[in-house]
């Protein structure tokens, strides 16, 4: 009790944690859409959050007006420096600025627009917000099969961005400034916002209405390095390195397990924390029947996944596939 | 006999030479999923360096040799993501391999044309194009347009009444019925030393800014709001047109909406256009599925739209300045009609490049 008081940011039980995991995983699923290449090989394409979207789009908008309000400070700095006095109408001067302000507005009017569509037309197929949050454009699956992501398609989805941000933004401005009802331009502009905000919540793809209309959809852009191979080292051989003990596992300490559980090994040799490999190590030693040592953890578990992958590779050739621990042990495994 | 010698020396070479790293360390692998990655992975390696100097936006510093294995490299990697998930357990390998043969897709089936290269193709015949592609649209939202202004001018013509309830009030300050003939005529000429710049910016984001951009947006709602908002917005127009009439002034008025408003209103009609050509391919798909069918009318509308903005660009410029400069309703005219007929001749005579 004490202690809970003292520290109340404790490490959650490994239980939540563990669920916290699963609930993130489902989600991941769910998440999951398979397309088939042009090749024929389906490929996995993970659509992005909401939240990473939201996020993407609100570091887009802050780039943006920083780099509108920037410039046009910069230019006005420069105006004043040379002497040129904006005000004052009667110069005749003043018409040849009056075109360059106008000039300018056009060019910001279309710099909003051109910085969407000059970044996802990019080999990225993201802005820089969406990069930063990890997620790029792509084009939807039709019927499974994926296509090309097209120029049209990248601008179409821009343009209607337009109207379900900007447009209930200037509709309300406008209506403030004309000064009739402005109350109820808000409403409406709100209403109006929420409709296209909320849209994404209703399809199965995520989709916002640009997305529909294009024909494309925003996933997690991918990234993976390749992580060196477990099972070519000394370890994997069954010669522990440290201690120069042989580890030989029999088919009946292997046949207790399958493939998630080969995976779930593979997870905790290759993040490498010592308390893992311990708990994993002496899990394994109670359900095959070995008395756990200590100390050579790590050269023990990376035999027995070299063996246990070898094994159940060579059932996979043969058809045979053991997906966990609870499906029923295959009558002429390991034989083979 | 020499061919023969050679094929021998050739073997003999291939017997003695010494095996490279990769092959040695493929041979010592116990596992046959793991030969099979040693075996192949310098391909994934070199695939995986090219697409990050593509995808850095370095295509110009790659190699032609680079370039041109792209391809072969990427089917490389597909192939043996295919193979991996048939005969490897290691689940890092094939979500490398699902990694990289998505990215080496991205950029092999990519954008093909840059947005300088697009905007090119647009205004060099893909603009008109679409315009084209969209002709029975394009009717339809003429003919709603004039049936709007008809109605517009009769309801007021019969009740003036209806006046207040089709113009909103902003924009009609003193242009109500009843108004004098000098009141009238004074919102047409004499405006010159009225600030260019403040009319610009206030019609960039004016009524029929917004009213273009809202009939697309509406459109795939099956463009029925797009066509209730076409005839709603001539049907000011329509009430303007009646009150000006009143005072004999409806020649002047023409005018004065003419040297902007034949570009403004082309602009509303393809906007309207490309709305109802949305709607109208999700309403009627034919044998596509209806996201599909969206999406593919979607490009061409957005095509459409792109330059309907431009054409706002030039109406606001002509609103600001032209308007302002020439003052009498003949050059008006001939200023309005001159842009009607440059346009036209654009959209539907211009057939370069046309896909």
């Amino acid at each position: 009790m004490a202690l809970a008081l003292k520290l109340p940011f404790r490490r959650a039980p490994r239980g939540s944690d563990a669920a916290r995991s699963q609930a993130w995983r489902a989600d991941a699923d769910k998440r999951r859409r398979m397309v088939i290449s042009p090749e024929g090989v389906p490929v996995p394409f993970v659509l992005a959050s909401r939240g990473a979207r939201a996020a993407a789009l609100f570091l887009d908008l802050l780039m943006i007006v920083g780099a509108m309000v920037g410039s046009t400070l910069i230019l006005i700095w420069i105006a004043s420096g040379i002497g040129i006095d904006v005000e004052s109408s009667a110069s005749p001067a003043h018409r040849a600025i009056q075109a360059m302000i106008i000039a300018w507005i056009v060019v910001m009017f279309l710099f909003r627009n051109a910085w969407f569509l000059f970044f996802e037309l990019g080999p990225r197929g993201a802005t820089p917000g969406k990069r930063i949050c990890g997620i790029r454009v792509a084009a939807r699956a039709s019927g499974g099969n994926g296509g090309r992501l097209t120029t049209e398609a990248v601008i179409a989805r821009n343009l209607v961005r337009d109207i379900e941000l900007f447009m209930p933004l200037i509709f309300v401005i406008s209506a403030g400034v004309e000064g009739s009802d402005t109350e109820m331009a808000g409403w409406a502009g709100l209403g109006w916002f929420m409709i296209f905000v909320l849209f994404p919540f209703f399809n199965r793809d995520r989709m916002r209405c640009g997305d529909m209309i294009a024909g494309t959809w925003v996933v997690e852009a991918p990234r993976k390095r390749l992580e060196h191979a477990l099972s070519v080292g000394d370890a994997a051989r069954g010669r522990s390195v440290e201690t120069g003990a042989q580890y030989r596992f029999s088919d009946e300490d292997l046949a207790v397990y399958g493939e998630y559980e080969l995976q779930v090994l593979e997870r905790v040799l290759r993040e490498n924390r010592a308390e893992g490999l311990r708990d994993v190590a002496q899990a394994i030693c109670g359900k095959i029947g070995w008395s756990a040592g200590a100390g050579d953890e790590r050269a023990f578990l990376e035999a027995y996944y070299a063996q246990l992958r070898a094994r159940l590779e060579t059932g996979m050739r043969f058809g045979k596939r053991k997906a966990d621990k609870h499906s029923k042990p295959d009558k002429h495994g390991g034989k083979a | 006999m020499n061919a023969l010698t050679t094929g021998i020396a050739q073997r003999i070479g291939g017997w003695f030479a010494k095996p490279s790293e990769q092959v040695v360390a493929a041979e010592q692998a116990a596992l046959r999923s793991d030969r099979f990655r040693l075996e192949r992975e310098a391909d994934w390696k070199r695939l995986d360096a090219i697409l990050r100097r593509m995808e850095a936006g370095r295509t110009r510093a790659l190699s032609d040799e680079d370039l041109l294995a792209l391809p072969v490299l990427y089917r490389t990697a597909a192939s043996s993501l295919a193979i991996a998930r048939e005969t490897s357990l290691d689940a890092a390998l094939v979500a490398y391999l699902e990694a990289l043969t998505q990215r080496a897709w991205f950029l092999v089936y990519g954008p093909r044309a840059s947005l300088w290269s697009w905007f090119r193709g647009f205004l060099g015949g893909g603009w008109s194009a679409s315009v084209r592609g969209m002709a029975l649209e394009i009717w339809i939202a003429l003919a709603l347009m004039v049936a709007g202004t008809a109605v517009g001018w009769l309801l007021v013509a019969s009740n003036p009444e209806w006046y207040y309830a089709l113009v909103p009030g902003g924009l009609a300050d003193e242009r109500v019925p009843g108004a004098t003939r000098a009141v009238l005529q004074r919102t047409l000429f004499g405006n010159q030393d009225q600030s260019g710049m403040s009319v610009f910016a206030a019609s960039l984001f004016s009524n029929n800014a917004q009213v273009s951009i809202l009939c697309f947006a509406l459109g795939f709602a099956f463009g029925l709001p797009t066509m209730l908002l076409l005839i709603h917005n001539t049907g000011m127009l329509g009430a303007l047109l009646w009150l000006y009439h009143g005072q004999g002034l409806l020649l002047d008025l023409v005018g004065w909406l003419a040297i902007h408003g034949t570009t403004e209103l082309f602009a509303i009609l393809l906007a309207g256009a490309a709305g109802i050509h949305v709607g109208r391919s999700m309403a009627f798909p034919g044998n596509l599925p209806v996201m599909d069918a969206a999406a593919a009318a979607g490009r061409r509308a957005a095509q459409v739209m792109t330059g309907v903005v431009l054409m706002l660009v030039v109406a606001a410029l002509l609103e600001g300045f032209a308007r302002q400069m020439v003052d009498s309703t003949p050059s008006r005219l001939i200023v309005g009609g001159f842009m009607l007929v440059a346009w036209s001749a654009y959209f539907f005579a211009f057939r370069r490049g046309s896909r």
